[in-house]
């Protein structure tokens, strides 16, 4: 049952080599042994689990089949689970208990998954480290020193570790693919509006996205093709149906323009990962694909934007903990007074520093020079991407300027912490596909992701090239045994 | 020195949808607390809005009715503020791009017409309803209210005087409830007003400062608070003092303005759109299919009734504030073709027990051929007019058919000629010196023969009958 | 551009939030220099372009005027901290 994908752990239950409540002990077992060490789960819902598994097995017995009947997966905390703790790895809903699932959650179950429990995040999915996580810090498995990346922290490091089969994340600036590519996962990051966002406990509206990690790409289109596709409760979900992102995975593809923007390969990038995937660059050429070099020219200022446009849209999205209706309250002399203790105890210090920066460039006199602005530059973003995919099919870049850094590391800049999601954002900004597949490690031994890029729901020629780059690198990672 | 007042209303209107503007929980008034509620409307995490489509119909009828410029593409915005019965701590409105803007509202007060300019129409939702503890320091909050789509229309500050503030709510009351949009009730809340005075020299061009006024709940509450507060400001400046420009709520029990101490720091709503919401783009189809569906508004039934029926402007004005009741009337012309007959009948019976109970005329047991029939007795002289008037309240009442109750009650008049005439010759031979008075030229005292008939046949008689046979016997 | 405390304490007021005098300085320095680096933004010309609010161009997306069922009221005030009968409590509102 060791280091198993979700294809395999299916085809097993399926020809019944194993049972669901099985692999779920597996996982269980591992998850009591390691997650002390890694802390990726902030709630396992044991119980819950075997019983799920157990209902599968009844299933499996009889013979149905559905597409993820008995197999093992976690949930990051900021999606809503009915009756499981839901917290946003935040004080200020550590006791909330939502009334219901999100729309990916019911597809889960309604696919038959057992669901192991709530990952780790970043506070509201506000990080690239899960080192703002209120209650502590996930371990990178691959170093337990080093931070597995944000704000899917939790998730990245449980499907690297094998505390799951796979994992929902979520994306609004890299949050998926940056910490795939720190602990050496698949992450994919699907174009806005593809999945839905009903019950994902919102950040910034117009670019969050839920996503999966898992170990291989053709887990990710698994996992996409029963999350993703309309659903009427979400008004920015894509009315459209998804293709079948399986089949197309083994279809035969084009001599593929791959493109490389000059601005992501400038000098901020470490040399290791330059190395790496120069290493893959190769491959792929080898595959007979094409790589030319693009330009993004607004590149340098995605970061500015973003980090005006994400928090004005949190600002708003958490105005509404107030500890009135639900989560934390702390009492105070009036109903003013309540208002500011609960805020202020309990988000954290991160969290608060976006509602500032939020509400400061939402404000009387500011919006135009701020919000709108940065809403103006989102343009210029999204049309450099157009520009580029009249020349090329796909966009190539580095998912991350360096591999994981150490726990602590760069705690004290926040500016830095934002600088280094230079790679991720302008694919939000956009809302374009973005995937982020394991290449290489470096000398430490650390994991190095490559990102690529396609156009509005491209996602099955991105998941096709990831998956023949995949089985051509044939990898096989996994982080040193505890 | 002469001033005049400059009146601006904003008017919010509760739709008559099924279901809330962004869920889909209902919109019936009276559930108990937290009882008509969901994750969205309550604002919980990872909730989303997904706009009932009725609602923007409801908002192009309206802006149609009013002649307004319909926006081909409007967004919705978020407006923060915090309290505690708005769970998101912003509402879903509209700021930059509404659905509608311009149009006029008509209105006429003391035989003027006059043309009130309108700044805007745009929805949002309602927000939830707070109740404070008497006893303890403690507010109770209830949802259920939360999320009902409004309408906001607001006005230039074209109105002059309290009178035409009280004719401008009236007739949007009747726009709306013609439209069937909403029931324009300002003691339920279904109608609300707020309003912005301010006044100036008579002749100047420049505005003064404006205040806003809230707190009115009725269309007299309005008027009264109009009236004090454009007093209040002239008596302030007739003393070399300045208006401050506040928010004042309308206290009814001493019938003024106090100013909201303290509460007042300026709001700062940080207005923006909402990413949850994809903009709405009304095509000329839509709009056509709305305009093809518009019931007769208020001013051409109005006009029609007067040119069609021949009625007089007041009749007309007061059978078509109610759309049922213009319905109603016109039914009943079709079945007794004597417009006037069945208007004078509308406004004085029918009326009054309308307004008694509070009803409109479909809520009630009556039919056109109630009416009908009651009037045809009269004219046939089966019944005299007191009689009909007399059950006419239980025919409302239980929609029994008049007929029958005129024979149940034994009301049938006595028409009979032949017999009346014996009646009449009895009291003219009874009363000799009327006679005599009648004769030497006092034509009044027919009334006490006439009297005098109906007596002896117990109020049975037709009196235009007997009057025209006692007037025949006293010429004779 | 340096935000100077007062703002900082307006712009937190408004967020409702409370700061220590020693969080109000750092985030003070925190903030300047965050809001200093947007103004990156302000060496684009921006002139004529559109801003963008969503990622694709969805339009109209509605629902019916149906009724659907209302959560129960447990449900609904399962989390409250505060509640009494089906009502959530909060301090009184001064009015």
């Amino acid at each position: 049952m060791q280091r198993l994908s979700i294809l395999e752990i299916r085809e097993k239950l399926r020809k019944k080599e194993i049972s669901s409540r099985e692999i779920t002990e597996y996982y269980l077992s591992r998850i009591e042994k390691l997650d002390p060490q890694i802390k990726a789960y902030l709630t396992v819902t044991r119980e819950e689990a075997l019983a799920q598994a157990q209902a599968a097995d009844e299933k499996l017995a009889r013979g149905e089949e559905l597409p993820l009947l008995g197999v093992p997966l976690s949930v990051k905390d900021n999606i809503c689970t009915k009756g499981i703790r839901t917290t946003c790895a935040s004080r200020i809903l550590e006791n909330f208990v939502p009334p219901y699932d999100a729309t990916v959650v019911e597809r889960l179950k309604e696919a038959g998954a057992v669901i192991l429990g709530k990952t780790n995040l970043d506070e509201f999915a506000m990080g690239s480290s899960t080192e703002n996580s209120a209650f502590f810090p996930t371990r990178n498995p691959w170093d337990l020193e080093r931070v597995p990346g944000g704000s899917s922290g939790g998730s990245a490091a449980a499907v690297a570790a094998e505390l799951c089969a796979g994992s929902l994340g979520s994306d609004t600036g890299g949050s998926i693919r940056q910490p795939a590519a720190f602990c050496g996962v698949v992450g994919l990051k699907p174009t806005y509006g593809r999945v839905s966002r009903y019950g994902l406990v919102a950040f910034a509206s117009s670019l969050d996205q839920i996503g999966p990690l898992t170990r291989t790409v053709s887990d990710a289109a698994l996992l996409l093709q029963i999350i993703g596709g309309p659903d009427s409760r979400d008004s920015t979900c894509y009315p459209e149906a998804q293709p079948d992102y399986l089949s197309e995975l083994e279809k035969p593809l084009p001599r593929l323009k791959l493109g490389l923007p000059k601005e992501y390969f400038g000098e901020g990038l470490s040399d290791e990962i330059r190395i790496k995937l120069e290493e893959s660059f190769r491959e792929l050429e080898k595959l007979g694909f094409e790589l030319r070099e693009v330009s993004l020219p607004h590149t340098e200022y995605a970061v500015a934007a973003y980090y005006i446009i994400a928090p004005a849209e949190a600002s708003s999205n958490l105005a509404r903990y107030d500890g009135v209706k639900y989560g934390l309250r702390l009492e105070g002399r009036d109903l003013l007074d309540m208002y500011k203790k609960t805020r202020s105890q309990g988000f954290g210090a991160e969290v608060k520093r976006r509602i500032m920066i939020g509400t400061y460039a939402l404000s009387a006199g500011y919006y135009d020079a701020y919000y709108r602005k940065a809403s103006q530059v989102r343009t210029l973003i999204a049309r450099d991407f157009e520009e580029a995919f009249k020349e090329v099919d796909l966009i190539l870049t580095p998912v991350t300027p360096t591999s994981a850094f150490r726990l602590g590391e760069k705690t004290q800049d926040p500016l830095q912490m934002y600088l280094s999601d230079i790679f991720t954002i302008p694919v939000n900004l956009a809302g374009l596909v973005g995937l982020s597949l394991p290449v290489g490690l470096t000398s430490e031994n650390l994991p190095v992701g490559l990102q690529i890029i396609g156009p509005h729901f491209s996602e099955p020629l991105v998941l096709n090239l990831a998956h023949r780059l995949e089985e051509a690198l044939s990898l096989n990672l996994n982080p040193p045994p505890e | 020195m002469e001033f005049e007042a400059v009146i601006g209303l904003e008017v919010h209107t509760q739709l008559l949808t099924e279901s809330k503007i962004f869920c889909g929980c209902s919109t019936k008034f009276g559930a108990p607390p937290n009882h008509h509620t969901c994750p969205v409307c309550t604002g919980m995490p990872g909730s989303l809005p997904v706009l009932n489509r009725r609602v923007v119909e409801f908002a192009l009828r309206l802006a149609l009715a009013v002649g307004a410029r319909i926006n081909p593409v409007c967004v919705f915005a978020r407006k923060h503020y915090f309290y505690p019965d708005l769970p998101k701590n912003y509402q879903i409105s509209q700021y930059e791009a509404p659905i509608a803007e311009g149009g006029a509202i008509e209105i006429e007060v003391d035989g003027q017409r006059k043309s009130i300019g309108l700044v805007r129409i745009h929805m949002e939702e309602d927000a939830g309803k707070l109740v404070h503890d008497e006893k303890r320091p403690v507010s109770y909050v209830d949802f259920n209210r939360t999320g009902v789509p409004l309408l906001e229309i607001v006005s230039e500050p074209d109105i002059r005087s309290p009178e035409e503030a009280v004719a401008y709510l009236k007739k949007l009351r009747t726009i709306v409830r013609y439209l069937g949009i909403c029931d324009g009730n300002m003691e339920e809340g279904s109608l609300r007003c707020d309003a912005n005075v301010s006044v100036r020299p008579k002749g100047s061009q420049e505005f003064g400062t404006k205040v806003e006024l809230k707190n009115m709940n009725s269309f007299r509450h309005v008027e009264r608070a109009l009236k004090y507060e454009i007093k209040r400001q002239i008596g302030l400046l007739l003393e070399g003092k300045e208006v401050v420009q506040e928010t004042r709520l309308f206290d009814e029990a001493k019938g003024v303005t106090h100013s909201m101490r303290g509460k007042e720091e300026a709001h700062d709503y940080r207005y923006f759109p909402d990413p949850d919401l994809v903009p709405v783009k009304i095509d000329p189809e839509w709009i056509e299919k709305v305009r093809s569906e518009l019931p007769e508004l208020p001013d051409a039934k109005k006009q029609r009734f007067i040119e069609e029926y021949g009625l007089p402007t007041y009749d007309a004005e007061i059978l078509t504030v109610s759309r049922p009741l213009a319905e109603f009337f016109e039914e009943c012309v079709k079945l007794f073709p004597q417009p006037k007959k069945v208007s004078n009948w509308l406004m004085t019976e029918v009326l009054r027990e309308l307004n008694r109970e509070g009803k409109e005329i479909d809520e009630t047991n009556l039919k056109p051929e109630h009416i009908a029939e009651l009037l045809k007795l009269v004219e046939d002289g089966v019944v005299s007019i007191t009689a009909a008037k007399k059950i006419f309240p239980e025919v409302y009442a239980t929609g029994r058919n008049p007929k029958e109750l005129v024979e149940e009650k034994g009301l049938r008049q006595e028409s009979d000629e032949g017999a009346l005439e014996a009646i009449c010759r009895e009291v003219l031979s009874e009363n000799p010196a009327e006679v005599e008075k009648y004769k030497s030229g006092k034509k009044g005292v027919i009334g006490f023969f006439v009297g005098q008939v109906m007596k002896k046949t117990r109020g049975k008689a037709n009196p235009k009958l007997v009057n025209q046979i006692l007037t025949r016997l006293l010429e004779a | 551009m340096a935000i100077s405390r007062e703002e900082v304490q307006h712009v937190a007021h408004l967020a409702r939030l409370e700061f220590s005098e020693a969080e109000l300085e750092r985030f003070t320095q925190e903030l300047s220099k965050i809001l200093d680096y947007m103004e990156k933004l302000s060496e684009l010309d921006t002139s004529g372009v559109e801003p963008t609010y969503h990622a694709l161009n969805l339009a109209n997306r509605f629902r019916e005027d149906e009724v659907r069922p209302s959560f129960p009221p447990e449900e609904i005030l399962s989390n409250a901290p505060q509640k009494e009968g089906t009502s959530f409590v909060v301090p009184r509102v001064i009015k």
